[in-house]
């Protein structure tokens, strides 16, 4: 029976979490070495790995550390001995661990880490946001963000082969309580295609061991630093390739692709399009298909399913036929403009025709954000070609000043 | 009990490294490696030792090590012999941590590995300060102590380590000295193939930092333990135990006068006759309360 | 893929020709030397080399001249000589 025929069987379909998806990924990824620490929105990853390891003895070490930041040393430990490593975290967790992610990211060490977006404080807040998630790509880590709890399953296992063939670790992002909470059929493939398809038998210079002894991480001379670093650079910057090629090789192991870098969604004529990642992206969809039958309006979506490496190529490719741009970030910049948007117009601004880049900040701490807010956002590009409406440095979706106007306070 | 003669000729940490001149804590590693042997791996967190291992692409250590960030040697320990188990590898794995990432930074992680029972191998050195950023206090610097940060002397007593990792309940807890090596030596051996969370704690002179004479180094950490000062002591499975070194001196007759330790390093230099008495106080009582733990079960 | 990994591999004198950086060096008289090997177990750089017979010698390419070993002499065989 082929793998598509075989993928109808109900067998294999679980109604699950995201959250259940990571653990489930990580359970068939065949990881050795958990860091665990709860932090919300993520805890359950934690709690299903436990349960695994507690009442199906599965072959899997999980560390139940005290602090974040010991989860990662946790993972570079394990991974630094030629371990296959995991953890999770999001919001204060993972800024409490930072140093230890910027650290990893310099090691060259192929841990994946699961991060449920989740705003930070101050103020306490809990809602998704996808400031977090973002963050590492400033640190040396590759960056994917799936849009369903599908492809996070997925993307767990996509993410072990592109973390141990680039050396560079990988951060697999999904939108908390939003994915993290939410149920959703997913199919699991048989583990022997798992198992080919991210072996542990690689080559791991990296790897500590008794047998031929070095030292990993001591100093280096200021002359020499920055040699590391552009190794780093080079390797995520070469790497947008390698994302759309693992997804092809998943694609004919299980019948689903995700179209690489990015997802495109009915591009091939679009004028106007939304760039927005995560699961957002299907209210986005949803309202470029309204559009497109209320007013005619050629729209279509860029879902951008790796941030780093960033897809320079595709987006200019796509960008000679989409004539305005609307850059959906639930994050910012503070004091510029959402993060993606900055990154698009970099990307962008040597093409000859470059698009019109409109950046939206909206969704932060996980205000909600409908199908309505992308097809007015839609509508807006498209006067935004036809010379109708001026161009914007930032737009806010669903920002409500009324509403803390009596809070203010005079200084 | 091991004698000088019997430690293996073996030398696991090679000359021309980046340690100062009379360096303790090379002394110390020197002889702790030999104890070991080839089959351990060292986590080494930001600390003198870090810069101690020369530069890229070489290193002094010949066995694999690796550098941590400050406060996460312990937890990048415990995954690594997570992961060695797993795989089926038997080795030993060694934090190789200073004073500050084990008492300052470093404590929640250290504490988190003892309470997990992981089966490491924690040695602290012991220098008594940040030694590394050029002699800075640290729960572990004396009270009365000369520091960068505590130009006039710190006002605080030293933290007990050996006593808070023992409260976890740790099969092995020790103190030692670079002065008594075959009595180090003798701790590690025994500590190596324990299972579960050993802690020892090395008392680790800094020639720099201390403002001591090159050459007094040994001299120093022996005048530490003649003086009372530094007690070596075992905790095995919560039982007290003072060291052969030490035994004598628990009484107050037969230890070395405070002044003959603190003339000969530039820390204490500063030191009133009414501070050195407040602090022979403080050590009359550490050596009475020890002696009389001496033998018995505390934790 | 090409890729740098930062690690390095054990060297001596991985930090150049120590023994510059001293300013007296150690001198063992062989004849009053009692083969205790003492200075050897206290030597923190690995410079006094060990013998069979336990006797010893230094090592002049790295040693630092820090004097430990003259100190710790128990019959004073050792001196320390300006270099």
């Amino acid at each position: 029976m082929s793998i598509i025929e075989d993928k109808k069987s109900l067998s294999n379909v679980k109604v699950v979490t995201a959250n259940e998806a990571v653990a489930l990924a990580v359970k068939c990824a065949k990881v050795d070495v958990v860091g665990a620490y709860p932090i919300s929105p993520q805890t359950s990853i934690m709690e299903y790995l436990t349960k695994y390891i507690e009442t199906e003895n599965i072959p899997m070490e999980i560390v139940r550390v005290e602090s974040e930041h010991s989860a990662m040393a946790v993972a570079m430990g394990a991974a630094a001995v030629g371990a296959r490593a995991f953890t999770a975290t999001a919001s204060q967790g993972l800024l409490y661990m930072a140093e230890m992610v910027y650290w990893v990211g310099g090691s060259r060490l192929p841990v994946v880490m699961a991060i449920t977006s989740r705003a930070m404080g101050a103020p306490w807040i809990l809602g998704n946001e996808h400031t977090d998630v973002l963050l590492p790509r400033e640190w040396g880590w590759m960056v994917l963000f799936p849009e369903d709890n599908q492809e996070v399953f997925d993307t767990i296992i996509q993410a072990y082969k592109l973390a141990d063939t680039t050396l560079v670790p990988v951060v697999v992002g999904l939108d908390g309580f939003i994915l993290s909470h939410t149920t959703m059929p997913i199919s699991i493939p048989d583990q022997s295609i798992i198992d080919n398809f991210i072996p542990k038998n690689t080559p791991k210079p990296y790897a500590l061991n008794t047998e031929d002894p070095f030292t990993h991480g001591n100093a280096v001379h200021s002359n020499l630093y920055l040699e590391f670093r552009h190794n780093i650079f080079k390797t995520i910057e070469d790497s947008e390739d390698l994302v759309d090629e693992i997804d092809k090789e998943w694609s004919k192991l299980t019948g689903r692709s995700y179209g690489g870098v990015i997802e495109e969604f009915l591009l091939d004529d679009a004028e106007v399009a939304v760039l927005v990642m995560g699961a957002s992206s299907g209210d986005a969809k949803e309202a470029a298909k309204k559009v497109r039958e209320k007013y005619g309006i050629k729209a279509g979506v860029i879902r951008l399913r790796s941030i780093r490496p960033f897809p320079v190529k595709r987006l200019s490719k796509i960008a000679q036929k989409v004539k305005a741009i609307g850059v959906f970030d639930r994050n910012m910049s503070p004091g510029l403009g959402g993060m993606i948007a900055t990154e698009v117009k970099f990307a962008l601004y040597d093409l000859k025709n470059r698009p019109i880049v409109q950046s939206y900040i909206g969704g932060l701490g996980g205000k909600d954000v409908k199908i309505a807010d992308f097809e007015n956002i839609l509508v807006e590009l498209k006067e935004m070609v036809d010379g109708k409406r001026e161009v914007e440095k930032v737009k806010w979706v669903g920002l409500d000043l009324a509403a803390i106007e009596k809070f203010l306070e005079e200084v | 009990m091991t004698s000088i003669k019997q430690l293996p000729y073996e030398e696991y940490f090679l000359a021309g490294n980046g340690s100062c001149p009379g360096c303790g804590l090379t002394i110390g590693l020197r002889n702790v490696l030999k104890a070991l042997g080839k089959n351990v791996y060292m986590v080494v967190p930001a600390s003198c030792s870090s810069v101690v291992q020369s530069p890229f692409p070489n290193s002094s250590a010949t066995v694999p090590l690796l550098n941590t960030p400050f406060a996460a040697s312990a937890a990048a320990a415990s995954g690594m012999v997570r992961a060695l188990k797993i795989m089926g590898k038997d080795a030993v794995v060694m934090v190789w941590a200073g004073d500050g990432g084990t008492f300052d930074i470093g404590l929640a992680t250290v504490s988190g590995a003892a309470e997990r029972n992981e089966d490491l191998l924690y040695i602290c050195y012991d220098n008594e300060a940040y030694m590394n950023t050029g002699g800075h206090r640290s729960s572990a610097t004396p009270l009365g102590t000369f520091t960068g940060t505590t130009p006039t002397g710190k006002r605080e007593n030293k933290k007990n380590v050996p006593l808070i990792m023992a409260a976890h309940g740790i099969p092995y807890v020790a103190t030692a000295s670079i002065a008594f090596v075959t009595d180090l030596y003798d701790k590690i051996m025994k500590a190596k193939d324990m299972k579960g969370f050993r802690y020892i704690q090395i008392y680790s002179p800094c020639t720099p930092g201390w403002l001591l004479p090159t050459e007094k180094s040994v001299e120093s950490a022996k005048l530490a333990v003649q003086t009372g000062i530094y007690p070596l002591f075992e905790i095995e499975g919560g039982i007290f135990k003072i060291s052969a070194p030490s035994k004598a001196y628990l009484k107050k007759e037969k230890r070395k006068p405070l002044h003959d330790y603190f003339k000969i390093q530039g820390r204490f230099k500063h030191l009133k006759e009414e501070h050195i008495k407040l602090i022979e106080q403080w050590i009359d009582q550490m050596n009475e309360e020890y002696a009389a733990l001496d033998g018995k079960k505390i934790f | 893929m090409k890729v740098l990994i930062p690690k390095s591999k054990p060297a001596k004198g991985a930090v150049g020709k120590t023994g510059l950086w001293r300013t007296s060096k150690p001198v063992v008289n062989h004849n009053k030397c009692i083969k205790c090997v003492i200075c050897w177990a206290f030597c923190p750089e690995t410079t006094i080399l060990r013998f069979e017979d336990n006797s010893v010698d230094i090592d002049y390419e790295y040693c630092k001249g820090c004097g430990v070993c003259a100190n710790e002499c128990p019959v004073n065989a050792i001196e320390m000589v300006e270099d």
